[in-house]
């Protein structure tokens, strides 16, 4: 094997003339990459494993004490854990939900030939550039219940968005979908725009409704691609943290990203943090994994 | 089942002008072959008379009746595509039923069940009711996309190429079953093909299409011994007929290229013109008493019949001869015609002058 790579190796070539083995390069590439990998995610990952059967803080010298599956016990068994998965939950079923059709929405809308697509297109897709942080700022001010421009478009008058403890978490969910229904929008047009244009012709020479052309043809032709967007929004919504942290405080808003912030860095209760970081990467993954599941039988159907 | 008719119908794209005030008439139950090159108006034809484009000019009547407000399910046609247009995902039962299960047919259950069965069985795919539709064949594919016209019980059937994209062995036996089926079905066929064999072997009527114009409307028969100007005698029939530069004296055609000359039969018409001297392979005739001598200059060999090319000085013919003639290239022959069957062209316009 070796020998055959060092033989492809263009024989004229300046590496070759420094004496350098086709492996010599190709590790030259790897192993940077490698290393970094290994330094700043493997090595964290396996170091916090150990950490979450620890009652380690990192603010104190005191040596770390293993108390084995203590920490997962304890979180599991937390109430106020579970309240903050139910609040992600919701905040991950409402927000996917409304990215899902307003995205979609907007691609059956731009999926025609309508004057400056283009720019439209691009134009919609701006909050998705957006920093996190910085559309986080500048919701709160659109939420302000004394100047903000939502209430006085609205007519609210001095409504509490953020404030009132029921409407916070939608608010912040309406936040989200506002910033990435762009993105699944791009992904369903990149679908709906694969999708034949003979086929709609066929079915309306077939006299197919409008309804039963888009269940029949365009949604399972649009839907691997429309899996896929689900997949990235779910993954990404399970772990917002700066935009909810910043909109809003209330404790129904307290979504596992904040909470476990305020465990790690406001507690100091490393070990138990850690412990909670590793059950919401199993759920993640869980539910990941399930999805594409899905997915692949999407796919074969 | 219908007519359709097509009265000065103009189509543009952009500045391309598609069909350029097109007539055409198809009767109730004929079998009618659009033959044309690419680029021809033929697609953009169909999709005329099955509402896809809107005509910029012109009427299109179907038993009669203006449609051009009709939206393309109320035309109630059926089209059937080169690229089967399938719908995917779905089995072939799904694809047979998908225009049964329009709200305003109001078929029940038994009923839709009962015409896919029909159906399936006349085009032979029973077996590959419950496959999907990407694991098929080319020759299934559109087997089936036929059928999904069929099961409609449509006015008219609209064909785009159909065949094209299947291999000479399968083109061949759809071509039978197709004729067939248009026999049993009695419907109005619209059948277009760049294929001239294709038209020739399928066609009750023929309509030459070049540059979005009907040339020449005929049975294949007509066409193929009549051609009303050179386009059709070059785009009709393999290979195709010989047009030699001439002129004529008298009753003898004098041709330009090394003076030979062979008896026509006299056109008044003609005296004086410079003119195509047309002429099928098959009316060349090579034996030893013949007028004109000529080189053999190629010999395809298709086992019923040899095609010679021949050469006299800068022409080039074809001649269909039988296969058990004894030839060799650059053998010395000579060749004579039959003078009833050569038709004057004028070289200006390309019209055939015993049709004018």
């Amino acid at each position: 094997m070796a020998l055959s790579v060092i033989a492809r190796l263009e024989p004229g070539s300046r590496a070759a003339k420094r004496g350098m083995s086709d492996l010599a390069i190709r590790n030259l590439f790897i192993i940077p990459t490698i290393t970094f990998l290994i330094v700043f995610n493997i090595f964290p990952l396996l170091y916090s494993l150990g950490y979450s059967f620890t009652d380690f803080r990192a603010s104190t010298n005191a040596p770390a004490k293993f108390v084995g599956l203590d920490n997962y016990k304890f979180l599991l068994n937390d109430e106020f854990i579970w309240r903050n998965f139910t609040i992600t939950a919701k905040y991950v079923i409402i927000s996917v939900t409304g990215q899902v059709i307003v995205g979609f929405g907007m691609a059956m809308l731009l999926n025609r030939d309508i004057p400056l697509k283009g720019l439209i297109t691009t134009l919609l897709m701006l909050p998705m550039m957006l920093s996190m942080a910085v559309v986080g700022l500048f919701w709160k001010l659109l939420y302000d219940p004394s100047f903000g421009i939502i209430n006085y478009g609205l007519g609210l008058g001095k409504f509490e968005w953020l404030a009132d403890p029921d409407v916070a978490l939608y608010a912040v969910a309406l936040t989200d979908i506002w910033m990435w229904s762009p993105f699944v929008m791009l992904l369903s047009l990149a679908g709906l725009s694969a999708v034949p244009k003979h086929l709609y012709e066929a079915a309306e020479i077939d006299r197919a409704g409008s309804f039963y052309t888009f269940t029949r043809i365009t949604l399972p032709l649009v839907a691997p691609i429309l899996m896929i967007a689900i997949i990235f929004r779910t993954m990404e919504a399970f772990k917002t943290f700066d935009m909810a942290y910043i909109l809003s405080s209330q404790p129904t808003t307290e979504l596992i990203a904040i909470r476990l912030y305020k465990m790690a860095f406001l507690e100091w209760q490393t070990g138990q943090s850690s412990a909670f970081a590793y059950i919401v990467l199993i759920m993640v993954v869980a539910i990941t994994n399930i999805y594409v599941k899905y997915l692949n039988k999407v796919k074969e159907r | 089942m219908a007519n359709l008719e097509l009265k000065g119908v103009s189509k543009n794209f952009g500045a391309n002008k598609a069909l350029r005030s097109l007539d055409l008439r198809i009767e109730n139950g004929e079998f009618f072959v659009l033959l044309g090159q690419t680029g021809a108006g033929k697609t953009t034809t169909l999709r005329v008379l099955a509402g896809l484009e809107k005509p910029n000019e012109g009427q299109v009547l179907i038993d009669g009746e203006d449609v051009a407000n009709w939206t393309v399910a109320e035309r109630d046609v059926a089209l059937v595509l080169q690229q089967y247009s399938l719908y995917p995902r779905l089995t072939v039962r799904g694809n047979l039923e998908f225009p049964l299960r329009s709200k305003i047919r109001g078929l029940n259950e038994a009923e839709i069940a009962d015409r896919v069965e029909r159906v399936a069985k006349t085009l032979q795919i029973t077996a590959l009711l419950d496959r999907k539709v990407e694991r098929l064949s080319g020759g299934e594919m559109q087997r089936v996309s036929i059928g999904r016209a069929i099961v409609r019980e449509p006015r008219v059937f609209l064909m785009d190429e159909p065949l094209s994209a299947l291999d000479a062995k399968l083109r061949e036996t759809l071509r039978v079953e197709l004729k067939k089926l248009h026999n049993n079905l009695g419907a109005t066929f619209l059948y277009v093909t760049h294929d001239q064999v294709e038209a020739m072997s399928m066609g009750d009527k023929i309509g030459v299409l070049n540059k979005g114009r009907l040339v020449q409307v005929g049975t294949p028969s007509e066409v193929y011994n009549r051609p009303c100007n050179t386009f059709v005698a070059r785009s009709v029939g393999t290979p195709p007929m010989n047009l030699i530069k001439g002129t004529l004296d008298g009753s003898s055609a004098v041709m330009d290229a090394n003076g030979f000359c062979l008896p026509v039969q006299a056109n008044g018409t003609a005296a004086g013109k410079d003119l195509f001297f047309g002429v099928r392979p098959e009316n060349l005739v090579i034996e030893s008493g013949a007028p004109v001598e000529a080189k053999v200059f190629d010999i395809e060999d298709h086992g019923v019949i040899k095609i010679l090319t021949i050469e006299v000085g800068a022409n080039k013919l074809h001649a269909t001869v039988s296969a058990q003639m004894k030839v060799s290239l650059d053998e010395t022959v000579r060749f004579g015609w039959k003078a009833d069957k050569v038709l004057l062209f004028d070289q200006a316009t390309g019209r055939n002058l015993a049709a004018s």
